[in-house]
């Protein structure tokens, strides 16, 4: 049974139409990567599921249940994590206290379950040594593996990460790529929007290609990338 | 510990302050005690929920007039009264809340404001607690009370010094209970979850935490305590009016100031500023309308150089932080 799945989801901003029609499920445990160029939609997607838009038409289930007019928090309570693309810590609060809140809240843990679910994550994700410093003083890495970590630590069933290889070293996104596959192997599903490919295609099993805000393609990765009309539209290579 | 011990001793200082002190001393402090409540809940709105209002004034006038109400329409007790002005201006302020929340930042403020303004010609219309002009507490109502008769047992005296002294304790006693409840409050997971909504409501709402519930609550919550606070302080000027009650510069004004410049967002912060207030208003008070030019200019100047206030500054400098409201991450039971 599918842990989310989205049934003919639309949404305009005006006479644009960003998401048209797209339906699509992710298995529970399944790990699904989105590609497609910029302003395919791919982040009005995110936040659709998410709950920071409402769509026009169309549902969302999580699990099997209509969330579609579910506030973030509820559907964040129901399992649903996300990192965003763009970094956003809690810049007053500690790296720590970052994951205590997510745990509290979003993961529902006691003050006592709390502070060793926290350690445990802060401990995967190469935080650990940093748990006291602020947040908003982190560079960009370790912004990156705090959005990571953060969402961990709700607890999530599924989570979504949106860009989080993107301006990252190889070697720093190796490092990243190991802890999501590692999220990965506990049974946790995995929604991905991704512009690094080969970070996207060692975890993923399958890939969506959006594009002018409809789903393009879905299927096997070598395959989806071997097919013409997504090589002439998201690489720009005539087929 | 230590620093519990220097507030605990300081706090001991200030309960002696009616024994030992002249009764103008216990009157100015009493009015500090009370504006140093109004700051620590004004802090806790602005600096910890995000909330900048400026119609504070309107719990503190709410407040006041339902003790009023209580003595003179129901022939409560005061205190009992004064407990009521809290109930009733937590109740006021869920439909304020309704209306004020639709608003946000600069227009919260302003919204705020108005509906303080239209609360203070609302009660101008009451004419049984005597409209625009105002009415006096029947004064047996207050020094017929039991426990006046015990302090003037205990420690002699004018029964309206004994109003004085029992004044003074409920404040002092107000303003523990506030730092208290504050401190164990911002310190819970109600409290973490209000900062995390202070620096990125956005992310706050994607980990699971309600940015409106939190804040609806510390709206609440204060507005039960300025409540109180407005029918401690009618208790013992003991004359009303809406002028005076609804008053935007003593209840709000100078509460902004003083949050301000002791350093808003932290707990330490209205303490300071209440102190400074304090020293500015009895070195100046000879000085008539300049004192309030130079309090101006001083709240101007430590916004332009010390936008954090002068606790905020000192932890920036220093890095010492005697109270903080963080959550240190667990120590390790074996290190890596």
């Amino acid at each position: 049974m599918a842990i989310l799945s989205l049934q003919g989801v639309s949404k305009s901003f005006g006479a644009l139409k960003v998401t048209d029609e797209v339906s699509f499920a992710l298995e529970k445990g399944e790990a699904l990567g989105i590609i497609g160029p910029n302003g395919a939609g791919k982040s009005t997607l995110f936040n659709l599921i998410t709950g920071n838009l409402r769509p026009d038409a169309g549902q969302v289930l999580l699990d099997g249940r209509d969330v579609t007019g579910e506030s973030p928090m509820q559907r964040c309570a129901s399992g649903l994590g996300r990192s965003f693309q763009i970094p956003q810590p809690f810049g007053h609060l500690s790296v720590y206290e970052n994951l205590l809140v997510a745990a509290r809240f979003g993961g529902r843990l006691s003050a006592a379950e709390a502070p060793a679910h926290c350690m445990g994550i802060l401990d995967r994700t190469g935080l650990a040594s940093l748990a006291d410093r602020p947040a908003g003083a982190l560079p960009l890495l370790n912004r990156k593996r705090l959005e990571l970590a953060r969402a961990m630590a709700t607890r999530p069933r599924v989570i979504l990460l949106d860009e989080i290889a993107g301006g990252l070293t190889d070697g720093e996104c190796v490092e990243l790529v190991a802890t999501i596959r590692s999220i990965h192997a506990e049974g946790t599903a995995i929604l991905w929007i991704e512009h690094v490919l080969h970070a996207l295609t060692s975890v993923v099993t399958r890939l969506m290609v959006l594009n002018f805000g409809r789903m393009l393609m879905i299927g096997a990765p070598d395959q989806v990338m071997a097919a013409p009309e997504v090589r002439e539209i998201y690489l720009g290579i005539e087929a | 510990m230590r620093i519990f011990l220097i507030f605990l001793a300081f706090a001991l200082a200030l309960a002696l302050v009616p024994i030992l002190g002249s009764r103008a001393l216990v009157q100015d402090l009493f009015t500090v005690l009370c504006l140093l409540v109004l700051a620590l809940n004004w802090n806790l709105l602005a600096g910890f929920a995000g909330l900048v209002s400026v119609g504070q004034q309107a719990f503190v006038g709410i407040g006041a007039y339902a003790m009023f109400a209580c003595v003179i329409l129901l022939g409560l007790n005061p205190i009992l009264g004064m407990l009521v002005g809290g109930l009733v201006a937590m109740a006021l302020s869920v439909p304020v809340a309704f209306f004020a929340f639709r608003l946000h930042g600069a227009y919260f403020a302003i919204g705020t404001w108005a509906v303080a303004d239209i609360a203070r010609l609302s009660f101008s219309q009451w004419k049984a607690l005597g409209g625009g002009t105002g009415t006096a507490l029947p004064k047996e109502a207050v020094q017929e009370m039991a426990v006046i008769q015990i302090l003037r047992d205990l420690f002699g005296g004018s029964k309206a010094a004994a109003v004085d002294m029992l004044t003074y304790w409920l404040a002092l006693a107000l303003v523990l209970a506030v730092l208290a409840a504050s401190w164990i409050f911002l310190r819970s997971r109600l409290g973490l979850g209000l900062q995390a909504v202070r620096d990125n409501p956005v992310a706050a709402r994607a980990v699971g935490v309600d940015p409106t519930r939190l804040k609806a609550l510390v709206f609440l919550l204060t507005a039960f305590v300025t409540g109180i606070c407005g029918g401690l302080l009618f208790i013992q000027i003991g004359r009303i009016s809406p002028d005076a009650a609804f008053s935007l510069l003593d209840w709000t004004a100078f509460v902004i100031f003083i949050v301000v410049i002791g350093g808003i967002g932290t707990l330490p912060g209205p303490i300071i500023g209440v102190l400074v207030f304090y020293g500015l208003e009895r070195a100046l008070a000879d000085y008539g309308t300049l004192y309030l030019i130079l309090l101006g200019l001083i709240g101007i100047a430590i916004m332009l150089f010390a936008r954090r206030g002068l606790w905020g500054s000192f932890i920036q400098r220093t890095g010492f932080d005697p109270l903080p409201l963080g959550h240190r991450a667990p120590a390790r039971a074996t290190p890596e």
